[in-house]
């Protein structure tokens, strides 16, 4: 019998397949069965509502896309009101993502959705490539001190799991990956969206309004693969795998690398479904190799 | 909405660079409504990694018609696609034209105004407002307008359905190479001002600066105006907040979900 279940800080998943934030809404509800998934991540959520970039926002790329929607939202007030209340009804866990330009707004956000009864998780996006924080001109996630200050005040205001969203546009993965975990962070969630261009030769201008972007898709999997297997060579806490995973195949690869769960993305805008199809895949493959734990293959990569 | 294979029945070249395909579908032919949209799937993994949002061109018995223009790699590689293929769709999506009763009754009648292929969703609207008001089409005096402008020739589509349909054809193109020589805009105006019944609604599909135009000259002549837009997407379903249009209530509006039909009064154009 394959027990697909997976355990991130104190959240327990009945499977290690959750969607990526920003990629899922209700609104696929309509075509997939929700409450199939392991845990259900919100779009990432800002203290003060953030009107987004300019358009165009998206744009196709050789096996991937650029998007530079520019944390669009309502803020704290208007996702405890608004958007909370119907994700209440979901029967699996819910976790919010959360991005501030310091780390006083990181707590602020933290402190109000610790009431929430429903929220079990936060992940802490450190690295949305498509927005500047206040004065700073570089990603929280690029920055060890920066990193180690957001996730340590987090930490301070709650007892929720706390999963630390790292970039890949750094030089170390390995040293942002420890900064989080000596901060506190149960688990760290990697790779968010590398910073890229797209080019009209026709007007001379790129095609986003933003100028750039993040690169998300099966172009960016080997570089996560990479930085997965870094961060869990480096880290004792673990890992969620993101980055281009289209189909169970490529979640197995992220799993190997040391991945305890996986994150869908991108695939959502391909294949609503991918996610349910990943699930059932995960647990053929595990039937056939005779696993009968994920944590028998996660990290299990012979080198 | 719904993800569904669609077989396709025909995908025939219609003009150089412009295809229309017929996909079978009793689901999408019993919920699709003039002015919505369908995500297609150009190619499995691969170059082409996002679907492609296209009109719904026509609603049938047994399917929906798409019309497109090859622009690119993903309708480049859609146009390559032949009968008894199937093709992965996401649809119907967005809200299509709001047809108000008033639109098309005994006193009043409506005018479509397209750019280009944007005369592609106005056919569907054509039909259901034509097969919607019988009277119409035994009126001598009073008929639906349908103004199409392009840059040329070729690019003027579509203009016997419309007739057939019992439609006033106006045709103006940048280059003079087929109608009147000019802007779209120059035809509306012109209509506006020898028309000698009430016009109710302008419904517009086309390039942005001919949307804001007809918006304007819609507004002046306080015409309610309902346009239908285009964005780049990724999702098509307002989850990933990609494909936004600037909304005078401020902040932006997404043309998936929110649209793709507006009434012009809510774009800061």
């Amino acid at each position: 019998m394959v027990n697909l279940g997976t355990k991130i800080g104190k959240l327990q998943l009945k499977n290690p397949v959750m969607a990526a934030s920003g990629t899922f809404g209700p609104e696929y509800g309509e075509l997939i069965d929700v409450n199939k998934l392991g845990a259900y991540i919100a779009k990432t959520i800002t203290l003060n509502a953030r009107i987004g970039n300019p358009p165009p926002r998206v744009c196709d790329t050789p096996s991937g896309m650029l998007n530079s929607i520019g944390l669009e939202n309502g803020g704290l007030d208007d996702f405890i009101k608004n958007k909370l209340p119907p994700l209440k009804r979901l029967k699996i866990p819910l976790i919010a993502s959360i991005a501030g330009d310091d780390a006083g707004e990181f707590k602020e956000l933290t402190r109000g959705l610790s009431k929430s009864q429903k929220i079990e998780a936060l992940e802490i996006n450190l690295s949305c490539p498509n927005v500047k924080h206040g004065k700073r001109d570089f990603l929280i996630a690029q920055d060890e001190e920066a990193t180690y200050e957001t996730i340590e005040a987090v930490r301070r205001s709650t007892t929720l799991t706390i999963i630390a969203k790292l970039s890949p546009n750094v030089t170390d993965i390995k040293k942002v990956a420890r900064a989080a975990e000596r901060a506190g962070a149960d688990a760290l969630s990697l790779i968010n969206t590398l910073v890229g261009m797209a080019i009209d030769i026709d007007t001379k201008r790129p095609v986003l309004g933003n100028i750039t972007g993040g690169l998300s898709g099966p172009a960016i999997k080997p570089i996560a693969l990479r930085m997965v297997r870094e961060a869990y060579k480096s880290t004792r806490i673990p890992i969620v795998g993101i980055g281009g995973v289209m189909d169970y195949k490529d979640a197995v690869e992220f799993i190997l690398c040391g991945a305890s769960a996986i994150q869908v993305g991108t695939a959502n805008f391909i294949n609503p479904a991918a996610s349910i199809e990943i699930i059932d895949g995960i647990k053929d493959y595990m039937a056939k190799n005779n696993i009968r734990e994920i944590k028998e293959l996660t990290g299990a990569l012979k080198t | 909405m719904k993800q569904l294979k669609a077989k396709i029945i025909g995908n025939k070249r219609i003009a150089p660079d412009f295809y229309k395909m017929r996909l079978a579908s009793a689901y999408l032919a019993k919920n699709s409504k003039p002015g919505q949209f369908v995500e297609i799937e150009c190619s499995k993994g691969g170059e082409i990694f996002l679907r492609r949002p296209l009109g719904v061109h026509r609603i049938l018995n047994d399917g929906i018609e798409v019309l497109y223009e090859v622009v690119g790699p993903g309708t480049k590689s859609l146009s390559a696609k032949t009968a008894g293929e199937y093709i992965d769709i996401i649809g119907p999506l967005g809200n299509g034209f709001f047809v108000q009763r008033t639109a098309y009754s005994a006193q009043r009648t409506a005018a479509l105004v397209a750019g280009g292929v944007g005369v592609a969703p106005l056919v569907a609207l054509a039909e259901t407002l034509v097969n919607s008001s019988k009277l119409i089409v035994h009126s001598k005096r009073r008929k639906l307008y349908v103004l199409i402008g392009a840059c040329k020739k070729g690019h003027v589509l579509c203009v016997n359905d419309l007739k057939k349909l019992g439609a006033e054809v106006v045709v103006y193109t940048e280059d003079g190479s087929l109608g009147k020589k000019g802007l779209i805009t120059q035809g509306l105006t012109s209509l506006l001002s020898t028309i000698n019944y009430e016009l109710s609604t302008i419904y517009a599909c086309g390039p942005y600066p001919m949307l804001k135009a007809i918006s304007h000259i819609a507004e002046s002549s306080g015409i309610s105006c309902q346009v239908s837009m285009e964005e780049r997407m990724a999702c098509g379903v307002g989850v990933c907040l990609g494909c936004p249009v600037k909304a005078k209530s401020g902040g932006y509006k997404m043309v998936c979900k929110d649209g793709p039909v507006f009434d012009s009064k809510e774009i800061a154009w």
